[in-house]
């Protein structure tokens, strides 16, 4: 149903809003866009970004937010990156971290390499997945309002979380994060008091 | 089904030991036989997350983000996982994360299943293709040695460890169900 709903959410407004709401909160992001609108609304320690490894997002959240118990862990990715890994919303679905959330910014379409359509505008509903994964609080955002409901459960750290985002699919300009992998690992890891061996 | 209860093989309770000992707090798997002491260990331990996976390469990452938030974790397959994670690698070299995984073998030693010889015999150099350390243990008496060495080269040096047990370790499978 709600894919066909044609109203798109700004993805740099929205994602600065979520980030402003939740500022204790360490943030993974899936490779592309979801990298730049993060480091857009503001670099911050608790972010790691994702250059690569594809599909990979959501279970780095996934260990990440079993490491951490009392931090709320945000994941925000794109469609593709979570369709890539899709198989970890069924590990996620399994281990039910009370502490995660996943935001997937779904504008239907492979940004990075020129907009191809993608399976979330081709027929697959990543909510009625999420919710088939045994994610049972996933959940449709089509207004920009929605990023205070995303909030929310973040800062609550109350039950598993699973937010598709309907985003225009408009580019805006490429905001380029660190893209030296262990300066950004140190760099996250100190935020938590762990010094480098 | 047929279901005896079995006491592990030394090995196996050996390589649970070393793991548990080296502080290693979240185990993911894609399971396989020699594999299943470890499983259960993990399960039935409750400071121990044991982490079932859809694919190998989700292991990869999901190590990773326990690194970034102060845990060791450890990843169990069997080496026709190896060749699912070959991107995923790639994280662990651009950041260099520490990394230990235990490789249980097929497809080189008495091997009744063809389909597990394209990747059991290159298992070791996609692994080192990739830059992996690879460590080999065949004698159950060198299993929690090597085990130990490889988990401190990870957690200590910050090395990605691949531990490949050997097909000849684990035994020939058996293919008859009573």
């Amino acid at each position: 149903m709600s894919t066909s709903v044609k109203i798109a959410v700004d993805r740099r407004t929205f994602v600065a809003k979520l980030l402003q709401a939740t500022p204790d909160a360490l943030v993974i992001t899936g490779l592309g866009s979801p990298s730049y609108d993060v480091f857009a609304a503001g670099d911050r320690a608790r972010n790691f970004y994702l250059w690569g490894a594809m599909g990979g997002s959501t279970s780095m959240g996934l260990g990440l937010a079993l490491a951490q118990p009392s931090k709320s862990v945000v994941v925000i990715t794109g469609d593709g990156e979570q369709l890539m890994g899709i198989g970890s919303l069924a590990t996620i679905g399994v281990k039910q971290p009370a502490n995660l959330t996943i935001v997937v910014l779904d504008n239907g379409h492979f940004g990075e390499t020129g907009m191809q359509r993608s399976h979330s505008s081709l027929g697959t509903n990543l909510v009625a997945v999420a919710k088939g994964f045994g994610i049972a609080d996933a959940f449709v955002v089509n207004q920009f309002e929605g990023f205070s409901d995303v909030a929310r459960r973040v800062n609550a750290r109350q039950g598993l979380a699973f937010a598709q985002v309907l985003i225009s699919s408009d580019e805006p300009a490429r905001v380029l994060p660190p893209r030296d992998g262990v300066y950004v690992k140190n760099r996250f890891r100190a935020e938590l008091g762990f010094l480098p061996f | 089904m047929d279901q005896t209860t079995v006491i592990a093989p030394q090995w196996q309770q050996a390589i649970y030991k070393v793991l548990k000992e080296g502080g290693v707090k979240q185990i993911a798997y894609v399971p396989d036989a020699g594999h299943a002491h470890a499983i259960r260990s993990a399960q039935a331990d409750p400071d121990m997350q044991d982490i079932v996976l859809t694919t190998e390469e989700e292991g990869v990452a999901l190590v990773s983000g326990a690194w970034l938030g102060g845990q060791r974790a450890a990843l169990l397959m069997q080496s026709s996982g190896v060749g699912n994670c070959v991107n995923m690698f790639s994280l662990l070299r651009s950041c260099n994360f520490p990394f230990l995984t235990l490789v249980t073998m097929r497809g080189e030693y008495a091997e009744f299943n063809p389909w597990q010889g394209p990747m059991g015999k290159n298992t070791q150099s996609a692994l080192e293709m990739m830059g992996i350390t690879v460590l080999r243990v065949s004698r159950p008496e060198d299993v929690e040695e090597i085990v130990s060495a490889g988990l401190d080269a990870a957690f200590l040096a910050g090395e990605q460890v691949a531990i490949l047990l050997s097909q000849s370790l684990i035994g020939r499978k058996k293919w008859e169900r009573k």
